[in-house]
This record gives structure tokens, C-alpha cells and sequence, in this order.
């Protein structure tokens, strides 16, 4: 092949690809964030198929993108795709529901003869938007906190709880971690509704609606990043490949990794003087803003959870079936090859953003919802 | 590995996947043609600056919108399943059948998704000429994303371009290339496309046939059916061409499968090929292999060897010479797999045992075992006969796969037909006054739907007892889960796409009813 590049070159480079997928992700979770609002923000029909319809024409984003998270994840680190799906089975499954409901609610909800009604699909939306948010925060805070699985030694897994992931909702820093997740959805939600409906009314509930869910983001993502940072971590010997517990793991390693520690700390602050901006001085493009510190502060932290010999899937009940980067990977073979694959993704960025500003270029407006074009 | 299964528990595991698969490939062929047949209309729209073709494009969009949604929903589950479901095989496979899933999601998905929302929301807010790109995209983000699940799916059938390596328990991609241009993968895309192309012809000329019959939108009816109808002709041809191609490398790759949909016991030669058969049971007692006979049946003397190795007394393997060998012809028989098999399951036991122990002379020698060509072209391909109880075991369901397989012949046969005639009669300016035609036309709407499953049930169902071709059973394939569990999501998903399901057909009839008008009120 054209490039010499090593195995573990190789697991961190694919590590960050499937950081920056979740991370991108849960930016356009703000589709599901407001989603979430369809019957609190709007006061007449005509609001409210506003929301949907802004929400409405970027949910396959969306919907691709944890696609192709589930897709890299698979190629890249089967083990855990293997253990993490088959295991936490009730947590995945419930998410997949969710998104289901979700696709066809958008285009079946306004159409005639739609056979569950109106009200119906918009629940549907209204369960997509709550759960999925909340859901994935809390698979994602067990990178942190640990899963009940082992492995026997043919790399099989087996889920030890008969809860097959529902445990992981019992555990108040995962709890954590779903809340401040649910609630930056709903704020980048509102932050997007700001910055795409013309209608003066609608934005300036959705500013005050903006100061009431920053309070329980703000104590879910401060509760979960000081718990990271006191707490034990799951260290590698990077000799033996053994796992042990090291106190303020996750804090050492933001030490230890000055460049995550300066994107966790801009992310954080971009987030912030988004909110700050949007509410009190009444900016209505603040979305590019968290949207940005969105996908710093995740970023960041998936890297706490899989660099600097830590794991990335630790194991409850068996430490050393914990999974990270060296175990859990592909081949380096598949590896390589995935990553020439992968050097097309800077021409799929520029043509999403190419479309996307094609569309988003007007506002929607009362006008352009009953102007007769597509409509969800 | 898992020595007790739970047969229980993988008949539903294999019940949710096919639930899930069976509903969205009731959805996908439509979005795989239709989007090619939006691609002709908006092309003759953009090339005339005709309202009339705007307008039947914009019609047929519509439809198009309304499948997309649930098509691509229920893909997602599919995905997934293969770790909520299939766990042990995402290990086993994940460095190999990963990839190709991966790369849908960049290449393929982002296409689609991207300009899908340009497609439906763009006509005032970009210019003619970018929707148009928009519409192409779409349709070929959407073909695209199908060439690498089938690309993912041929794999399974007939595993190439990969190693097994017994450090990680595990086989790995050692050529890309060879992955890809599979000769079943090639078959399949152009196949699995064309079919639904052909779908999609189907469903355009057959509600076209309900405006004409109903004296509404003759015109857009009539384009309609024209564009349709050639489009689908050429990809009839295609399919037909491709399935035969696709049998012959099936025999190759995959001669019990191949065997079972012609039901054929006997290997011999000069071989007929059976057009038409019923079956029945045979009346011996101790039938180890529960033969069937055929009891009546129109039979082509000598085309089956001439379609399998282009002569005509060339020899056709039969199902009992895979099950019990043949050393006339050379062929193993299943007994001598499994002991195979057997001999190549320890010896990867014994490494494993070895690298526990930290023995390095004994690891050093095992593994020279393990990378001897000999050993993995003699016994480690037969790796997944280890977990194969009986001979027997590695037959199919023949009269299952013999029926649907005939079946789906017989009906693509039929839409070559359908397609020509509405082509010709339409050319003709005669097809308003082919009352009869033009009712067989809308008859014939859920004909390639059938055609598709069909396909898909010989597909998956003859490959068993194999989720991959020789070498892992399903059996062992499964996520250790109970069976209770998956009972449970089985009926939610049962239940979810059944009512979204019957949402999507009362919509889509509703819009066919109201018809173009929509879009000038």
C-alpha cells in the first residue's frame, strides 16, 4: 500500500474518526432537541409546522450520521460493536425505536389518510426528540464508567446483567451525562429555531425557553465532568496490556494531553458565550457557536476516553475484558484501507455544506409553509 | 466458543432479522428505480423547460417521498442488528463485513440524504439546473448504498479476499479489491438493481393505467408510462441476463443452494432444466435426506448442463453427491468436511491453549500449521462443518427454495412481457383502447414486489445452516441473549412496521387519488 503507517497510528486515527462521527452527532441532535419542543414552543397549527418543517429538512442529516457512526464503529472496532450491541441490547434497541418512529413521522404527519392521525406522529417526534438524547448520553457516559460484560477466550462476549443495559440508566453520573445531553439538544434546538423561523413571536419564547433548560444542562454536564475528573479511571499497562484502576485517570490524562484539555476548555466557552449571546443579547446565529463547542467538548472527551492507555469500554465484572483502542480494533489492513476511504470526507463536508446553504439561504416564514411546496 | 445453542433462541433471532429485512425491501426497490425514472422526467423537464414534465416529475416525487421515509428507517435496524442480534459473527466477520457498511455510510448515505432534501425542498430555492444534479445524486447515492450492502452481503455468500488469523480468533481482510469484485457481489448489484428498476416501471405503469382507465391526467399517464416502460424493458433484459449469470456462479460457490432450487437429487449429465415441477414426498421410511420427487413437471432435456457449463453433457452436481460425496467427480462429501472441520477447530483450541500457557515453541509450531496453505485450503475452510451435527444438516429447504425460485423466474419472464407491450402499445397510441391490458398493468403492481422477496428468500434461506458460506453456522452467530428478549422486540417491530406499514399504503393510495392536482392548489 502507498503509505507505511503503524497499527496503533492506525486505531488512534480511526479512534478520532468515530469521535468526530458522535460528536457531529450529537451537534445534530438539535434536530431531536427540537423536535422536543413541537408542543411547548409553538401556540398555533401554523408555529408548530414551522418548528417542523425547519427540523424537518436536516433530520436525514441526522440520521446518516449515526448511521455511518454504527458503520465506522463496526469496521473499526468490531469488538466493541459486538459487545456493546449485543449486550447493552435494551438501551440500543430503544434508540433504534426511536429513530424509526422519527423517519416516517416527518413525512407522513401532514399527509391525508395518514391512518394513526395527526397527534400520533407528533408524539412520535416528541418521543424521538427526549429519548434518543438521553439514551445516547448515558451509552456514551458508560465509556467512562464501565459496562457489566466479559469475554471468554475466543473474544465472544456475554452480557452480565439480565437488565442488558438498562442498568446503566440506575447509575447517577450516567444519568448525568444523559440529562446534560438531552438539554443541550434541546438548546441547540432553540438556538437553531432562532437562527432559521421568521416569526418574532416564536423566537422570543424559545430565548426565555433557552433560560429555563440551561439550568438542569448546566448541573448535568458540571455533575458529570467533576465526577470524571475525581473518579477512578481504567489505566492500560502499556507493556502488559493490563487494566487497572488509577485515581483521576481522566484528569491526568487531560493534563497529560494539553491539546484535549485546550479543546474541552474552548468547547466549553464557545457553548457558553453561544447560550450567554442567544438569551441575553438576543443574537440569532449563536447555533454555529455551540455548534462548534458542541463538537469540541465531545470530541475531547471521547479522546479522554480512548487515548493515553485508557479504556475505552471498561468491564464491570472482568477488567481485563475491558476493551480499548489496541484490542477492540480491525486489522491493520482493514484499517488502511478504510482510512484511503476515508480521505473523501472533507468533499462530503463541502458538499453538505454547499446544500445546506442552499436551502437554509431564506428563513421559513408563514408564507413558504402555505405556499403548497413539499411539507411535513 | 458456544457449544450448547439455543435453537430456540436463533429461529427468532433469524425471525427478527427476516422481519426486518422482508419489510424494508418492501420499500427499497421502489426508491432504487424510481429515482432513475425521476432522473429521465426532470432531465426531458430541464432539456424541453416543459411545466407538463415538472409537473409529472413533482407527481411522482411525491410517491417517491413517502417510500423514502420508511425504507430508510427500517434499514437502520437492519444495520444494528447485526450487533444487537448477531454479535458473535460481528467478531468473527466485523474486519471484513465492517468495511463495505462503513463506506456506504460515507460514500453512499451522505449522497443520498444530502441531496434528498435539495430534491424536495429546492425547486424555488436553487436553480433548475442544481436540481436536476440533485435528483442524479439521489438516485445514484441510492444505488451506490446498495452496491455495498450487497457487496457486504455477497461476502457472506462466498467469503473471498480474507484470512483467518488465531491471535485474534478471527477472520481479516487481506484484499479489498478481491472483497469487492466478488463475482457474487457483481451478480447481486446488477441484479438486485435491476429488480428494482423493474419494480419501479411496474409501479408507474400500473398506476399510469388507473389514470387512463379513470379518463384523469391521460397525458402525464401516458409520458409516464412511455418513460416507464422502456426503462423497465431494459432493465428486464439486464435482470434476466444477471440472474443466469448469478446461477451459474451459484452452482460454483454454492452448488448445495444451487442443487436445492433446481431439486436436484441426482447429480448427472445432460441435465434437464425443470420449468415447471410439483413435489412431493417420497414414500421410503429411512429417507436420511427427506428427498422429494417430482411428480409432474415440464422439463428442457439437457439445458440445465448447458446453462451451468455450456455443454450439454457436462455434469450437474446433485445434492446427494454434496451430501455423501462423489469420488468419481472429486467432491468431499459433508462427513469428511466435518471431520475436517473438526481437525481445524482444535487445532485452533490447542493455540489458544498454548498462548494461555505462554508455551512460545508450541505456539511458534501451531501457527506454522495454521498459515501452511495446505491446512487452510484442505481443512480450514471447512471450519464451520466443526458445528455441523450430521450430513444431512447442510441441505436446505428444497421444496421452500425449489417453489419460490421458479417462481421468481416465471414472474421476471412476465415483466419483460408486460413492459414491452405497454412500451409497444403505447409507441402505437393504442393503449387508452386495451381496457384488458391496462387492468393487467395494475394487477401486476404487486407482482415484483412478490419477485423480490422471492429472491431474497432464496438468497437467505438457501445458504442455511450458513449465516457465511462454510464457515460459521447461524447456530453459533448469535449474541448470547435470552430468547425472551428477542420474542419481545420481534413483536414491537412486528407491530411498529405492520401499522407504518399500512399508513404508507393508505397515503400513498390517497396521493395517487388525489393525483397532480395537489401541487397547483
Amino acid at each position: 500500500m502507498l503509505l507505511a503507517v503503524s497499527h496503533s497510528f492506525l486505531q488512534e486515527y480511526w479512534w478520532l474518526l468515530v469521535s468526530l462521527l458522535a460528536s457531529l452527532l450529537v451537534f445534530l441532535m438539535f434536530v431531536q432537541g427540537g423536535q422536543s419542543f413541537i408542543f411547548t414552543l409553538a401556540t398555533n397549527e401554523g408555529q408548530k409546522t414551522m418548528i417542523i418543517n425547519a427540523m424537518g429538512r436536516k433530520w436525514e442529516f441526522t440520521f446518516t450520521t449515526l448511521v455511518t457512526f454504527g458503520g465506522a464503529f463496526f469496521a473499526s472496532f468490531p469488538l466493541f460493536y459486538a459487545t456493546s450491541f449485543g449486550g447493552a441490547y435494551w438501551v440500543w434497541m430503544a434508540i433504534l425505536f426511536s429513530f424509526v418512529i422519527q423517519a416516517v413521522a416527518y413525512e407522513y404527519r401532514s399527509k391525508p389518510s395518514n391512518i394513526l392521525g395527526k397527534k400520533t406522529f407528533e408524539i412520535f417526534l416528541l418521543i424521538n426528540g427526549a429519548l434518543s438524547p438521553l439514551l445516547i448520553g448515558i451509552a456514551v457516559a458508560t465509556f467512562f464508567t464501565g459496562a457489566s460484560f466479559s469475554l471468554d477466550e475466543m473474544n465472544m462476549s456475554k452480557w452480565d446483567t439480565p437488565w442488558h443495559g438498562l442498568e446503566a440508566i440506575m447509575s447517577l453520573r450516567n444519568l448525568s451525562m444523559g440529562i446534560a445531553v438531552l438539554f443541550l439538544a434541546r438548546l441547540l434546538g432553540l438556538m437553531y429555531i432562532i437562527n432559521t423561523i421568521d416569526d418574532n413571536e416564536l423566537i422570543t419564547r424559545a430565548r426565555k425557553k433557552a433560560i429555563i433548560n440551561m439550568i438542569p444542562f448546566l448541573i448535568g454536564f458540571l455533575y458529570f465532568v467533576i465526577s470524571l475528573l475525581i473518579a477512578e479511571g481504567f489505566a492500560i499497562d502499556p507493556e502488559s496490556g493490563t487494566i487497572f484502576m488509577e485515581k483521576g485517570k481522566y484528569f491526568h490524562n487531560l493534563v497529560e494531553m494539553p491539546l484535549v484539555l485546550i479543546m474541552f476548555m474552548a468547547g466549553t466557552l464557545l457553548v457558553l458565550f453561544a447560550l450567554y449571546r442567544t438569551v441575553f443579547t438576543e443574537k440569532n446565529d449563536m447555533i454555529w457557536f455551540a455548534g462548534i463547542g458542541t463538537v469540541l467538548v465531545v470530541l475531547s472527551l471521547l479522546m479522554l476516553a480512548g487515548y493515553n492507555n485508557t479504556s475505552f469500554y471498561p468491564s464491570l465484572t472482568d477488567l481485563q475484558s475491558s476493551l480499548t483502542i489496541r484490542n477492540a480494533s480491525s486489522s491493520q489492513f482493514t484499517l488502511k484501507t478504510m482510512m484511503y476511504i476515508s480521505f473523501i470526507i472533507p468533499v462530503v463536508i463541502a458538499y453538505i455544506w454547499y446544500a445546506w446553504s442552499a436551502i437554509n439561504r431564506k428563513k421559513i416564514d408563514k408564507d413558504e409553509i402555505n405556499g403548497g411546496g413539499h411539507l411535513y | 466458543m458456544i457449544e450448547n445453542i439455543d435453537l430456540s433462541l436463533v429461529d427468532w433471532s433469524r425471525a427478527q432479522f427476516a422481519l426486518t429485512a422482508i419489510y424494508h425491501w418492501l420499500f427499497v426497490p421502489l426508491t432504487l428505480g424510481l429515482s432513475f425514472i425521476l432522473v429521465i422526467m426532470e432531465t426531458k423537464y430541464v432539456r424541453t423547460g416543459s411545466e407538463k414534465w415538472k409537473r409529472t416529475t413533482k407527481f411522482w416525487m411525491k410517491l417517491f417521498g413517502i417510500n423514502f421515509a420508511i425504507g430508510v428507517s427500517t434499514g437502520l435496524i437492519l444495520e444494528f442488528e447485526f450487533g444487537t442480534n448477531w454479535s458473535n459473527y460481528s467478531w468473527f466477520v466485523g474486519d471484513i463485513f465492517g468495511a463495505p457498511l462503513a463506506v456506504e455510510g460515507i460514500i453512499a448515505f451522505f449522497l443520498e440524504s444530502t441531496f434528498v432534501a435539495v430534491m424536495f425542498f429546492g425547486w424555488d430555492k436553487v436553480s433548475k439546473r442544481f436540481h436536476l444534479v440533485s435528483t442524479w445524486l439521489v438516485a445514484i447515492g441510492a444505488n451506490l448504498s446498495a452496491l455495498w450492502i450487497l457487496v457486504a452481503n455477497a461476502w457472506m455468500e462466498n467469503p473471498v479476499g480474507m484470512i483467518f488469523n488465531p491471535d485474534t480468533a478471527r477472520n481479516e481482510m487481506k484484499s479489498f479489491w478481491e472483497v469487492l469484485f466478488n463475482p457474487v457481489a457483481m451478480d447481486k448489484f446488477f441484479h438486485t438493481i435491476t429488480s428494482g428498476f423493474v419494480l419501479a416501471s411496474l409501479f408507474v405503469t400500473g398506476i399510469s393505467a388507473w389514470f387512463i382507465l379513470r379518463n384523469r391526467e391521460r397525458e402525464m399517464a401516458i409520458k409516464s408510462i412511455k418513460v416507464a416502460a422502456i426503462f423497465g424493458a431494459f432493465a428486464s433484459v439486464v435482470l434476466i441476463y444477471t440472474g443466469d449469470t448469478s446461477a451459474r456462479t451459484l452452482a460454483d460457490v454454492q452448488p448445495v443452494k444451487f442443487a436445492a432450487m433446481e431439486a436436484l437429487y441426482e447429480g448427472q449429465r445432460d441435465a434437464g432444466l425443470t420449468a415447471f415441477g410439483i413435489l412431493t414426498d417420497r414414500d421410503e421410511a429411512d429417507d436420511e435426506l427427506d428427498e422429494k420427487d417430482i411428480i409432474a413437471s415440464i422439463e428442457i432435456p439437457g439445458l440445465l448442463s448447458i446453462m451451468t457449463n455450456g455443454k450439454r453433457d457436462s455434469y450437474v452436481t446433485g445434492i446427494k453427491d454434496l451430501v455423501y460425496g462423489n469420488e468419481e467427480m472429486g467432491i468431499i462429501s459433508a462427513a469428511e468436511k466435518i471431520e475436517r472441520g473438526k481437525i481445524a477447530r482444535q487445532l485452533l483450541l490447542d493455540y489458544r491453549e498454548a498462548k494461555k500457557r505462554g508455551d512460545s515453541q508450541e505456539i511458534e509450531e501451531l501457527k506454522k500449521r495454521f498459515e501452511d496453505n495446505n491446512f487452510q485450503e484442505q481443512y480450514f475452510r471447512y471450519f464451520g462443518y466443526s458445528y455441523i451435527n450430521k450430513p444431512t444438516d447442510i441441505v436446505p429447504n428444497v421444496p421452500l427454495l425449489f417453489y419460490t425460485f421458479h417462481v421468481m423466474v416465471a414472474l421476471g419472464f412476465l415483466f419483460l412481457l408486460l413492459q414491452v407491450l405497454a412500451w409497444f402499445f403505447a409507441a402505437r397510441g393504442s393503449l387508452e383502447k386495451r381496457k384488458g391490458f391496462l387492468w393487467i398493468l395494475i394487477l401486476s403492481i404487486p407482482l415484483p414486489y412478490l419477485a423480490s422477496v422471492l429472491g431474497w428468500l432464496v438468497t437467505e434461506m438457501g445458504r442455511q445452516p450458513w449465516i457465511i458460506q462454510d464457515l460459521m453456522p447461524v447456530g453459533i452467530a448469535v449474541s448470547s441473549i435470552s430468547t425472551s428478549t428477542v420474542q419481545t422486540t420481534f413483536w414491537l417491530f412486528a407491530a411498529l412496521f405492520t401499522a407504518l406499514l399500512i399508513a404508507e399504503v393508505s397515503i400513498m393510495t390517497r396521493q395517487i387519488k388525489i393525483g397532480p392536482k395537489i401541487e397547483e392548489e
